[in-house]
């Protein structure tokens, strides 16, 4: 990273990795929009990113000209194939891999563990008890994706710093290239196939009401998953259900630590949370996706190469005043909210409903104990940097 | 007596499983067991469900949902 050099002109010379896109996006968003929506680099092998709401869109529906087999954009990929279906899968190979993950995660299957959500929030919150200043990210959000998670997979939440560790290579170490980027992601991909692998052979003697037994069971196509495509759904489904979830959490409270009329609102009005968590997601949604492009094509008068990333910001298209009257501002009874924090089209965010349960049960446990949290007065948060973006420290005082 | 009936309309080839209408009108749609929506019964709104279905109409990411009023 060191000797990297800062972002020239962001329409022409774009690197999501820069600082201060890590710690400030919407005003270098608001800013591209103003004279160049989509903005391009040569950095990454070119990459082309759209700060509209219309263009992130139409993106997200091409699944002819845009393809998702490498949703992270990478300075190096590696060459070793790592698919995570349905995510990494373009039509028509998508569908069946969706379908056979769908059902374990509608409403039906998530509202049942809103009580052991609950729960783990609690714990933590009781694991507080006596102190004036902690920190909401690292004492409270981070754990419970994982907690939650852990559960649903089968495999023990107290391996989470392993988990996050993971994470951290997956999405941020390895994104920008330092001769080891490649080599290292595939290690850790491998290590983490071993890890699943453990327990893969636990459930296969004697199978449990968890995701491991549960992908164990499914059939693909008559015949059950192949171990490519069984250890690539598993990887995602950590991977994707870890970072997210804590950086929309950790975001909502950073803003309810900072806004105090929103804070004793929700807390008076509890009723609101619904629209309220909804309205976080739009204005702090951490997930930003990305596209390789199939052939050349144009989009929005801008000429794309095959080959080219797309950096697909949901974000971005979310704080588009062309969309959302008041973009910049959190409206936490926002009505008309049409927010793309969970994506767009036929890759819909397949744990939508069990990040929005966790978000909304943290939201309100945490209110219920600590209604008048402030932000500290010497408070510094540090920002993850790459597709998922959240506070990493959000050090408040609970009094 | 003539008046008016709104219907709630999710139409199949947009809805993508977001499931925003069923957090915002429960008592207007349900979800089947691949997590997509689909209006309760004919989709009849009564007037005291019309904000909440106007509210699910305005929140679907994927402009699946819509009101249409029939004639009756």
């Amino acid at each position: 990273m060191t000797g990297r050099p800062p972002v020239a002109d962001w329409a022409t010379d774009f690197d999501h990795t820069d600082p201060r896109w890590t710690e400030d996006p919407y005003a270098i968003m608001a800013e591209l929009r103003g004279r160049c929506p989509m903005a391009r680099s040569e950095r990454y092998g070119g990459l082309h990113a759209p700060m509209r709401y219309a263009d992130v869109r139409a993106i997200a529906y091409d699944t002819d000209h845009f393809s998702s087999k490498r949703v992270v954009i990478r300075e190096n990929p590696p060459n070793v194939p790592l698919p995570s279906p349905p995510i990494t899968s373009d039509p028509p190979h998508h569908k069946p891999a969706r379908m056979l993950l769908l059902p374990a995660f509608t409403p039906q299957r998530i509202d049942p563990l809103i009580p052991d959500a609950r729960r783990i929030c609690n714990e933590l919150l009781d694991s507080l008890a006596g102190r004036s200043e902690v920190d909401a990210a690292i004492d409270y959000a981070q754990h419970i994706p994982v907690k939650v998670i852990a559960k649903m997979l089968g495999i023990p939440e107290a391996e989470g710093d392993r988990f996050r560790e993971w994470i951290h290579v997956f999405i941020e170490d390895t994104i920008v290239d330092d001769g080891t980027s490649a080599d290292r992601l595939v290690a850790t991909a491998r290590e983490m196939d071993a890890f699943f692998g453990h327990y893969a052979e636990l459930r296969r003697k004697e199978p449990k009401d968890d995701l491991i037994s549960f992908l164990l069971a499914a059939q693909h196509d008559g015949a059950p998953l192949t171990e490519r495509h069984f250890y690539g759904a598993l990887r995602l489904l950590l991977i994707a259900g870890i970072d997210t979830t804590w950086s929309a959490i950790g975001a909502s409270l950073l803003h309810l630590a900072t806004h105090p009329a929103d804070r004793d609102r929700l807390v008076a009005e509890p009723e609101l949370m619904p629209l309220a968590v909804e309205e976080f997601l739009r204005a702090y949604a951490p997930v930003t996706m990305a596209r390789r492009v199939k052939e050349d094509t144009e989009l929005a008068g801008c000429p794309m190469k095959a080959g080219e990333w797309i950096m697909l910001s949901f974000p971005a298209a979310n704080r588009d005043p062309d969309v959302f009257p008041d973009a910049d501002k959190v409206i936490i009874d926002r009505e008309d909210n049409r927010h793309a924090a969970f994506g767009l089209g036929i890759h819909r965010c397949i744990g939508s409903n069990l990040a929005r349960m966790e978000i909304t049960v943290a939201l309100e446990e945490w209110l219920k104990r600590f209604p008048k949290f402030t932000l500290q007065d010497d408070a510094r948060i540090a920002w993850s940097k790459g597709p998922v973006r959240g506070p990493r420290t959000v050090p408040v005082r609970l009094g | 007596m003539t008046g008016k009936r709104i219907r709630l309309v999710v139409d199949d080839e947009k809805c993508q499983g977001h499931n925003r209408c069923r957090l915002l009108a429960p008592d207007l749609i349900e979800i089947d067991d691949l997590g997509f929506a689909h209006a309760k019964g004919d989709g009849s709104v009564s007037p005291e469900q019309a904000d909440k279905a106007r509210l699910a109409v305005k929140n679907c990411p994927e402009f699946a949902l819509r009101l249409v009023t029939d004639d009756r």
